[in-house]
């Protein structure tokens, strides 16, 4: 049961669109499946191995105007972002690694939140390239429907989650694990941590390219305040996997459903929608306090509290 | 090198470093937390807000000067610190997680609750505290008729350094001449030879903090005669503490000092050569230069000359 519950999960999932959902629920389940995406990647890096970045907004944005420049300056389809992207973004990630993998711990978390911001700048700034603040609009978009968007998402999120797990049963995931628990250690047993280190990061940075070659698509406009984000990307990522689970597989899927909806419930009520960081924030801290290793990862905990109610 | 040239590069070296003096205070809070408290505290530039509106309210409904109102603010700034640090970070240092990162990402929660509270508060309006002395300026010529160069130096700017510098010297009286500075000190360096020394490490980490703050607060106050104020401007406060921290070298007071000045005339060349825009990247560029070529920040350097190595 426990091994087919992914494969129930992406079929159910796929199931989804044929009864008849309006647009509006469609586009919530998008949103739920690309988070998702941007958790499991982070989740690889900040979760299994220990590298926590602050700054996964860079990668959803180079994926982001990958996607956009090629529609833009050279007249071909947006979709040729996600694959294009996975080249683009590597050598992102390569240059990003090579200057923040150095750094350890929190000083790490900084270098990649500074390399975010660089890198909103620059898009800001290059106007020749990026357009700057005007943003890049996709005029034509390829379907009206949702149906499609969300079929492709549908088919990343669950190529994401299996490569995940694929990585994380291998030796390479027994290496993050141990590079997280004590870097020195990893070390002195001869694991080249700046290598696995080097993997882990390109890996999350691809899969979030990915995301963000999606949002373009998907949106059909983007611009460097919106996909270099901080609060909205870098930190919402961050928020999915700890609110879900840290380390855990299906942590960024239960976080990103938590997330969007609270987002969106948060937006329904009026006066109420203008103060969304401040729920956002007390949300983190409480899940900090209260429930360091998430949902998931602190399910027994949960369940033991509720049944401890009940019988009280 | 035509005189206009010359001209201009001074100008621009003279506020750049006034700026320096004002980004050194913000430095100094970080590097502060940083040594003792072992974590970073990402709501810092947030904090800094927090005074600054502190500063504004009482500019626009009591008509207190802002540079008066550091007399008030400071101690706001401080117990919010204190707050902040027993009943959040302090908690959160107990809880065991997967994630060692833990702390900075509760600063961060924080520090998104701060900046939200005032834009609910205060609106996202850009505010000012129009004092009367705000274009005030001192001239070069006024003062030498002969002089071949024209240079002048805005007298908000001027003051707010001069109290910058003040503050900073206070404070290294603080951390070097009295009992607590030197506990503050010992519990940097070394937790746990503190605690056997008999610091209250919990105590000192508090204080530390609240100081923290209050010094951020402070800059705050010293910002607003010459800047503007929008709820979300802590962010980029917030980095330009850490680059100058990085700059020089983490947990050193005479690091974060030099950092501060460095990144101010650096920030303020890029932004007369490359155009205003660019600013906020010349400041990464030396960020990430440092992290590649001085990886141990500007005082290593010096550091290592002393010791022969």
């Amino acid at each position: 049961m426990k091994k087919a519950l992914p494969l129930i999960i992406s079929g159910l999932l796929a199931m989804l669109p044929l009864i008849g959902l309006s647009s509006y629920w469609m586009h919530i389940l998008i949103l739920v499946i690309m988070w998702s995406v941007i958790g499991m990647a982070w989740n690889l890096l900040g979760g299994y191995c220990g590298q926590v970045s602050f700054g996964h907004a860079a990668f959803f944005g180079v994926g982001a105007y990958t996607a956009g420049i090629l529609y833009n300056k050279l007249g071909i389809s947006a979709w040729w972002g996600l694959p294009v992207s996975i080249f683009i973004v590597t050598v992102f990630a390569l240059i990003i690694g090579y200057i923040c993998l150095r750094l350890k711990g929190p000083f790490f978390a900084l270098g990649t939140l500074a390399m975010g911001v660089i890198l909103r700048v620059m898009a800001e700034n290059l106007t020749t390239i990026t357009e700057g603040d005007l943003g890049i609009m996709i005029r034509e978009r390829t379907w009206i429907e949702k149906t499609w968007y969300f079929y492709i998402i549908l088919i990343l999120g669950v190529l994401s989650f299996f490569l995940v797990k694929k990585v994380i049963e291998s030796k390479l995931g027994y290496y993050f694990v141990a590079i997280r628990e004590d870097q020195d250690a990893a070390e002195s047993l001869g694991i080249n941590t700046t290598l696995y280190k080097t993997m882990a990061l390109c890996l999350s940075a691809v899969i979030t390219g990915l995301a963000g070659a999606f949002y373009t698509n998907y949106m059909g406009y983007i611009d460097p305040k919106i996909v270099f984000a901080l609060h909205d990307i870098s930190i919402v990522t961050i928020m999915v996997v700890m609110v879900g689970g840290v380390a855990t597989f299906w942590g960024p899927f239960v976080g990103s459903i938590i997330m969007v909806f609270l987002a969106e419930l948060i937006r329904t009520i009026p006066k109420l929608g203008a103060a969304h960081h401040t729920f956002f924030g007390i949300l983190l801290i409480v899940i900090i306090i209260f429930l360091p290793n998430g949902v998931v990862g602190d399910w027994p905990k949960l369940k033991k509290a509720f049944r401890g109610r009940r019988a009280g | 090198m035509t005189s206009v040239q010359l001209e201009v590069l001074l100008q621009t070296l003279i506020s750049g470093l006034l700026l320096g003096g004002l980004y050194a205070l913000i430095g100094i809070g970080m590097t502060l937390i940083m040594g003792v408290m072992k974590i970073i505290n990402l709501a810092h530039g947030e904090l800094m807000m927090v005074g600054m509106y502190v500063a504004y309210v009482l500019f626009s409904s009591f008509h207190i000067d802002p540079y008066l109102s550091i007399l008030i603010a400071a101690p706001v700034l401080f117990v919010l610190g204190v707050l902040i640090q027993k009943y959040l970070i302090n908690p959160v240092l107990k809880v065991e997680a997967i994630i060692p990162e833990n702390q900075v990402i509760l600063t961060v929660g924080i520090g998104m609750v701060l900046a939200n509270i005032a834009t609910i508060i205060f609106s996202s309006d850009y505010k000012t505290t129009p004092v009367d002395y705000a274009t005030k300026a001192w001239y070069l010529s006024d003062y030498w008729k002969a002089s071949p160069i024209e240079l002048s130096l805005s007298m908000p700017w001027s003051v707010s350094f001069c109290v910058a510098l003040i503050i900073t010297a206070s404070l290294w009286f603080f951390l070097t001449r009295t009992d607590m500075g030197r506990s503050i000190r010992a519990t940097s360096q070394d937790k746990e030879a503190a605690l056997l020394m008999g610091v209250n490490v919990e105590r000192m980490r508090v204080f530390t903090f609240g100081l923290g703050s209050a010094l951020v607060g402070s800059a705050g106050c010293l910002f607003i005669p010459i800047y503007y104020l929008y709820p979300d401007l802590g962010g980029q406060f917030t980095l330009i503490a850490f680059v100058i921290t990085i700059l020089g070298g983490l947990g050193s007071t005479v690091g974060a000092i030099v950092g501060g000045l460095i990144l101010g005339v650096f920030e303020s060349l890029t932004a007369t050569y490359a155009g205003m825009g660019w600013a906020p990247v010349g400041r990464f560029m030396i960020f990430v230069a440092v992290l590649i070529f001085v990886p141990g920040g500007i005082m290593s350097l010096f550091k290592k000359k002393r010791s022969g190595k």
